[in-house]
């Protein structure tokens, strides 16, 4: 496995790489968002995006899901070229994508069950009492009680909400999922727990994670590997075991949360 | 002079933009529309919404209005003995213009508002990112559904409404003016066509499509938190009202001319 600082890191070499991203770019309006993203991630792999608020790590997965088109650059999954696929294309692509929202997103109208049974009654036209059991079991999984099955979104707490997101992402056993912000806003026991989940249902599944924190004890928990947005290009990559030696003051000072560093907050002074 | 000229360029720019991006964002919920598969429990919940739930409020305006138009022409017929034609003029105006402008204006605060700030709500929550990303297509799940049942339980909701606001005439003309009740039924029927009923009905239809595409238009690109959901919900209503009057009249012109 090779690296650099700069540039492209590549996974296993080989194989075809699960999601491949080359020059991704993204501007809204004069805004430059993203500004040239390479990266591959391999199939299994988990790898973690790092990097301050605001700096596109969420428009990042959002091009790679094609919610958002990038200006410019390409997007394999699977060695396909998706970058601009539309209508039943983009649904056939997204049945292998399962994505935890920052806000959880659940649809407030729909009860629990239905919410994490959605993608098995919308996309795979499984029956609903079928779809409820599959849920319910799913709903096991990430801890949660059958009663809290036929509960609204609204009447559950954060982390309570963060799991149905979970289980909603994983129900439909796809073979990537996102994370964007698991672990934010939760009690660091709450975090820990939905860390351990996801790990264990990536591992469960085989799946391909990204995931999105600033939480650093999330990342090393989580992550094969790490890779670090700074103004709109991925200013590191590598190994999570090697992130304590990165070299990077960028890194250094991100994992250690320092206010000093090459990094500036755009704070005005009074 | 030349900043005087830049402003009316950039308005007009930006007026042909938004028609353009709505004329798109029309044409692709259409083909939803018309493509497998369908929601059938969705359109079925949206009828219910926007057919039963309006009942009410259409039912009150029409029944006010068909009062109020009989009292109206009673006190204007009067001055030349014109009073047999009161029952014309109520069923005629109820069911060729105020049946559905009434009706459409009402919906349109009703559920116009309802679907923008629905929509609104989910687009800023990340809800309609969080339907692609389970395959499914927001046109069709959330949009289609709407305007299939905007467009089809208008015209219903019209039909009830001209009942109703002719029922009002009919109380007032009887109970209030004393009006024989034979002779006023018998006027009512005399002079209605069936063109009369059916144009209103078609109005009805055009208007419900109006209201329900936008509600979601705004809702479905609404931004920012609850300013833009606040924002999209105003602009939903008063871009169907004015559409309703506007329509109405080329209507009226393409029936009645
Ligand atoms: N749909 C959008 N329209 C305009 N600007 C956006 C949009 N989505 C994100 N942005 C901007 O892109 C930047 C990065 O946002 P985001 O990816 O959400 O940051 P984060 O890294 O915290 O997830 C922000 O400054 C945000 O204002
Ligand atoms: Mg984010």
């Amino acid at each position: 496995m090779s690296m650099n600082g700069n540039g492209a890191v590549n996974g296993q070499g080989g194989a075809t790489p699960k999601i491949s991203l080359q020059g991704v770019k993204k501007a809204f309006g004069p805004k430059v968002v993203l500004d040239g993203i390479d990266l591959d991630i391999a199939r299994g792999e988990s790898v973690v995006i790092i990097g301050g608020s605001g700096t596109g790590k969420s428009v990042l997965l959002k091009c790679i899901l094609g919610i958002l088109e990038p200006d410019a650059g390409t997007i394999r999954i699977d060695g396909e070229d998706t970058t601009h696929a539309r209508g039943r294309e983009r649904e056939a692509m997204m049945r292998k994508f399962g994505m935890l929202f920052q806000g959880a997103a659940l649809f407030d109208s729909l009860p629990v069950w239905e919410n994490v049974a959605f993608g098995l009654i919308q996309g795979q036209q499984l029956g609903r009492r079928e779809a409820k059991e599959r849920a319910v079991a799913t709903l096991g999984a990430v801890g949660l009680n059958p009663e809290v099955a036929d509960l609204f979104p609204a009447e559950l707490s954060g982390g309570m909400q963060k799991r149905v997101g979970l289980a909603r992402a994983i129900a439909t056993r796809p073979e990537v999922i996102f994370f964007d912000e698991p672990t934010t806003g939760l009690d660091p026991i709450m975090a820990d727990v939905i860390n351990d989940l996801i790990v264990k249902c990536v591992r469960d599944l085989g799946a391909t994670a990204v995931s999105i924190t600033h939480d650093m004890a999330s990342a090393r928990k989580i992550a094969d590997r790490v890779a670090m947005l700074y103004k709109g290009r991925l200013i590191w990559v590598g190994p999570v075991s090697e992130i304590d030696r990165s070299d990077n003051p960028y890194v250094e000072q991100f994992i250690n949360g320092r206010a000093e560093g090459p990094i500036q907050m755009q704070i005005r002074a009074f | 002079m030349i900043g005087f000229v830049n402003g009316i360029g950039r308005t007009t720019l930006a007026f042909m933009e938004a028609t353009g991006k709505l004329a798109m964002f029309t044409a692709l919920a259409l083909s939803h529309c018309l493509r497998p598969p369908f929601y059938l429990r969705h359109i079925g919940r949206q009828m219910v919404d926007i057919g039963y739930y309006s009942l009410p409020v259409v039912g009150l305006t029409a029944v006010f209005t068909g009062m109020v138009l009989a009292l109206q022409s009673y006190s204007g017929f009067a001055r030349f003995n014109a009073e047999s034609a009161i029952a014309t003029v109520v069923v005629l105006s109820i069911t060729r213009e105020l049946g559905p402008v009434l009706a459409g204006l009402m919906v349109a605060g009703r559920i116009g508002a309802a679907m923008a700030a629905e929509l609104g709500t989910m687009r800023v929550t990340e809800q309609v990112d969080a339907l692609t990303t389970l395959s499914t297509n927001p046109f069709k799940y959330l949009i289609a559904p709407r305007l299939i049942a905007g467009t089809t339980m208008l015209p219903l909701l019209v039909l009830v409404a001209d009942i109703i606001g002719v029922f009002g005439g009919y109380l007032v003309s009887v109970y209030r003016l004393g009006f024989n009740a034979s002779t006023y039924i018998n006027n009512t029927w005399q002079y209605l066509e069936f063109m009369d009923v059916v144009s209103g009905l078609v109005k009805a239809a055009c208007f419900g499509f109006v209201i329900a595409l936008m509600g979601c238009y705004h809702g479905y690109n609404s931004k920012g938190g609850a300013q833009g959901v606040g924002a999209a919900t105003t602009n939903a209503v008063v871009s169907a009202s004015i559409l309703i009057l506007v329509l109405n009249y080329l209507l009226t012109g393409i029936f009645f001319s």
